[in-house]
């Protein structure tokens, strides 16, 4: 505002502003600086079974208490070699702030198919994986502010899910949950999906407990376990709602879920 | 040493008018192995003919795909070819990035014309020692280009380039008139009638040597336009095409 | 008195404080946009059965000064689709002649792709498109950190000729929704489109005249209670017709009746 005062310090005849009185300057430059990062709320949650993986995200866009769109989808197919992904073979699910999200599916995306150019065939998820962290360390002082999870089938036909933090620290694991309601959901998978705090009835007193035995869970099992994460997150959270995007990765190939959640 | 004073770089005149580099370029084009291109109100397609350097080597690729609704049939240096099929794939994807659309293939005939063109306006520099034929289609409907290394592209609706191409011209020159309505099929045999026309004495299309490119627009019946993704068909994948397509009319 | 030239006419230090002079130029680093200044305020925008209708007023301001009362924030694309600025009016200005080169070009190369053959689809430039474009211009200025202070929303088609609305801000935040707001029109006018157009199918149901009329009475309800807004507005109406755009429009059939009842600041006492 100050350039367009009527304030002759700023625009009266020649002399120099270096004249100008600074009594009062602060220490140093005065700081009002341009925020480039938002969060745009929502949350995403991958689950890896023995020959399938399921991604999934909500669909609502917020910013602050706004709900700016209820259909935003956070999961992506990546790497196919057409516009539509029909061929594509991973998915990637992106939450935080929904550019750098999207800034990052579409680099990841051009890679792959770069990838698939040069070598006739699809990108392992574990190659991808490993460029995905890369892509996410050389911005390692301007981040992505996204939290990725990557989904697809490994060499042996296995699920493989595959977690990141904004500055590309990773790790496969058997599941993952990221975004706004992360910490009400992690905990419910940790009981639900590898068993935790779950003991055998009647074996035993305190430290012998025995741990409830941990198997595979099929897919059928797993897409009610997402949709009733997600009803949970969305009651207690307000970034979570809308709508309920699945993708489902077999070797068949990658299909889509839509379902509905509540909208307020 | 020299056929003349006026050929040692790309910059110089000759007193005719003439600039022989970039003659001598073309000529690079007429000893590649020959490609065909055609298209049709719904299509594009292209044929090549492969060459080993030898019974021990493969076949030489003369058909690539650069983006799901372009492909190119090249005539002439391959490692040439390599990086302008680069340079095309980086432009399309990139282009498809920023706007979210197709690259238009005038468009993208146009990068490759200008970027040509440069290569025989300075000094030290070489003009690519390959032809292409370039068939995609865009919201325009189908389309082919022939591009030379002077930098000239020019759209075509069916053309040969390559060696002993003259053959393959007059037939397509004799069947212009059907092209525009032919179908898919109908398309891939005229081409491929084409090619034949081109073959030396005693050579045969084999599995082994001919390469079938297609794309194309398909429209359903409510209306809806798809794109048929531009596809290379090799070995035994073009067999049907060779074996029931050569004798019949198309 | 002080008779130094830069103490001229300004107000005096020892009653109202020197000024803050890290306002200032100084010879620092290059400063990059650090805060809107003449601005303008809501866009709004929703989705009918055959197209989209857009509005916004025409008034562009400086802080709370009502500065510039004639400023058209809505820009024609080609015929085909809308563009409405909120925010900075000079960052506006700048997008609206990158626009137009885009715009040129476009139409260059549509002259040389031209089809004797009519019916067939032009490949143009769609509102899709040019909504991807501008996502990547905002999105590249704000990872420079010298971002263009917009939000921006782009009414038209897409490739698939459905009606398209989609908005992105200076940070290159990009979404679609049936119907768009931004600014004030976010919290006031958003949930009265809401109303007629809460998904994709109400919005295909809902005719040309229903739209425009749910427009026109959230401007209304925007000149209303946004304090940086202008009874003067434009008005769009992008169909597959091409664009119809009115740029003196005024707000009709006002009602203050409403603001006696407001009680509980001013000069009111009870």
């Amino acid at each position: 505002m100050a350039m367009f005062s009527q304030n002759p310090i700023m625009n009266g005849p020649s002399y120099s502003f270096n004249d100008a009185p600074k009594t009062n300057t602060p220490e140093g430059a005065r700081q009002h600086r341009f925020d480039p990062y938002t969060d745009n709320g929502g949350s995403t949650l991958a689950i890896a079974g023995a020959d399938f993986t399921i991604m999934a995200g909500d669909t609502r866009l917020t910013s602050g208490y706004s709900i700016n769109s209820r259909y935003h989808p956070k999961v992506f197919k990546i790497g196919g070699t057409t516009a539509d992904q029909k061929d594509a073979t991973l998915v990637l699910s992106v939450v935080g702030f929904s550019a750098d999200g999207e800034a990052l599916k579409e680099r990841l995306d051009t890679i792959c198919k770069m990838y698939r150019y040069r070598h006739g065939k699809p990108m392992s998820v574990k190659a991808c994986a490993q460029r995905l962290s890369t892509i996410l360390y050389q911005k390692r002082f301007f981040p992505y502010y996204a939290y990725a999870i990557l989904g697809g089938l490994d060499e042996e036909g296995k699920g493989a899910v595959y977690s990141y933090d904004p500055v590309g620290s990773y790790e496969r694991e058997q599941c993952r949950t990221g975004g706004a309601a992360a910490s009400l959901i992690m905990p419910f998978l940790d009981n639900q999906v590898n068993f935790k705090n779950q003991y055998e009835p009647g074996s035993g007193e305190g430290h012998a407990l025995e741990e409830r035995a941990r198997r595979p869970l099929t897919r059928q099992e797993v897409e009610v376990l997402v949709k009733d994460a997600f009803d949970g997150a969305v009651e207690r959270h307000i970034e979570v709602g809308d709508g309920l995007q699945m993708m489902v990765i077999t070797k068949e190939g990658i299909e889509e879920i839509l379902l509905p959640l509540k909208k307020d | 040493m020299f056929r003349n004073n006026y050929d040692n770089d790309s910059v110089t005149f000759s007193p005719q008018g003439r600039i022989f580099q970039v003659e001598y370029a073309a000529e690079a084009v007429k000893q590649g192995s020959v490609v065909v291109g055609i298209v049709s109100d719904t299509h594009a397609v292209l044929v090549g003919l492969k060459r080993n350097a030898e019974e021990l080597s493969s076949y030489q690729k003369k058909i690539f795909r650069i983006d799901e609704h372009v492909g190119i049939a090249i005539a002439g240096l391959t490692s040439d070819a390599r990086v302008l099929s680069q340079f095309m794939k980086t432009q399309c994807l990139a282009h498809r990035l920023h706007f979210g659309r197709d690259m238009a293939v005038f468009d993208i005939v146009n990068r490759i014309g200008s970027k040509a063109q440069i290569n025989t306006q300075h000094y030290g520099k070489r003009p690519y020692g390959v032809g292409l034929l370039v068939a995609g289609v865009d919201a325009t409907g189908p389309h082919l280009f022939e591009f030379q290394p002077s930098g000239m592209t020019e759209e075509m609706t069916a053309f040969s380039i390559g060696a002993r191409s003259q053959m393959a011209r007059t037939y397509l020159e004799k069947n212009v008139e059907a092209f525009a309505k032919c179908s898919r099929e109908e398309l891939i045999r005229h081409a491929l009638k084409a090619l034949k026309e081109s073959l030396v004495q005693d050579r045969e299309l084999t599995v082994e040597n001919t390469s079938v490119g297609i794309t194309g627009v398909v429209t359903a019946e409510d209306g809806t336009r798809t794109v048929e993704p531009f596809k290379v068909y090799d070995g035994q994948e073009v067999a049907a095409w060779l074996e029931d397509g050569m004798d019949v009319d198309p | 008195m002080n008779h130094l030239p830069q103490a001229w006419g300004r107000p005096r230090d020892d009653v109202y404080g020197a000024y803050d002079a890290s306002y200032l130029q100084t010879s620092g680093p290059k400063q990059a946009t650090q805060q809107p200044i003449v601005t303008g305020t809501s866009v709004i925008a929703m989705k009918f059965n055959e197209g989209v209708v857009i509005a916004a007023d025409n008034l562009a301001s400086y802080g709370a000064l009502a500065r510039f009362t004639d400023v058209k924030r809505l820009r024609v694309f080609l015929d085909s689709s809308v563009v409405g600025f909120s925010g900075d009016v000079s960052d506006m200005q700048y997008l609206d002649r990158h626009l137009n080169e885009l715009a040129i070009d476009e139409a260059y190369d549509l002259e040389t792709a031209a089809t004797k053959d009519t019916s067939k689809p032009s490949g143009k430039l769609n509102a899709a498109n040019l909504h991807k474009y501008l996502q990547k211009v905002l999105y590249k200025r704000r990872s420079d950190f010298d971002p263009l202070w917009n939000q921006i929303l782009v009414a038209g088609f897409d490739a698939a000729s459905k009606p398209f609305l989609a908005s992105v801000d200076l940070r290159g935040t990009a979404f679609t929704s049936p119907s768009l707001a931004t600014g004030f029109g976010a919290a006031l006018a958003q949930p009265i489109m809401r109303n007629y157009a809460a998904t994709e199918e109400d919005a295909a149901r809902l005719t040309r005249e229903e739209a425009v009329n749910v427009v026109k009475d959230c401007m209304k309800v925007l000149f209303y209670r946004d304090a940086r807004s202008l009874d003067k507005y434009s008005i769009a109406v992008v169909t597959k017709d091409g664009v119809e755009l009115k740029e003196n429009e005024q707000l009709e059939r006002q009602s203050w009746a409403f603001a006696e009842r407001i009680k509980g600041y001013g000069t009111q006492t009870v």
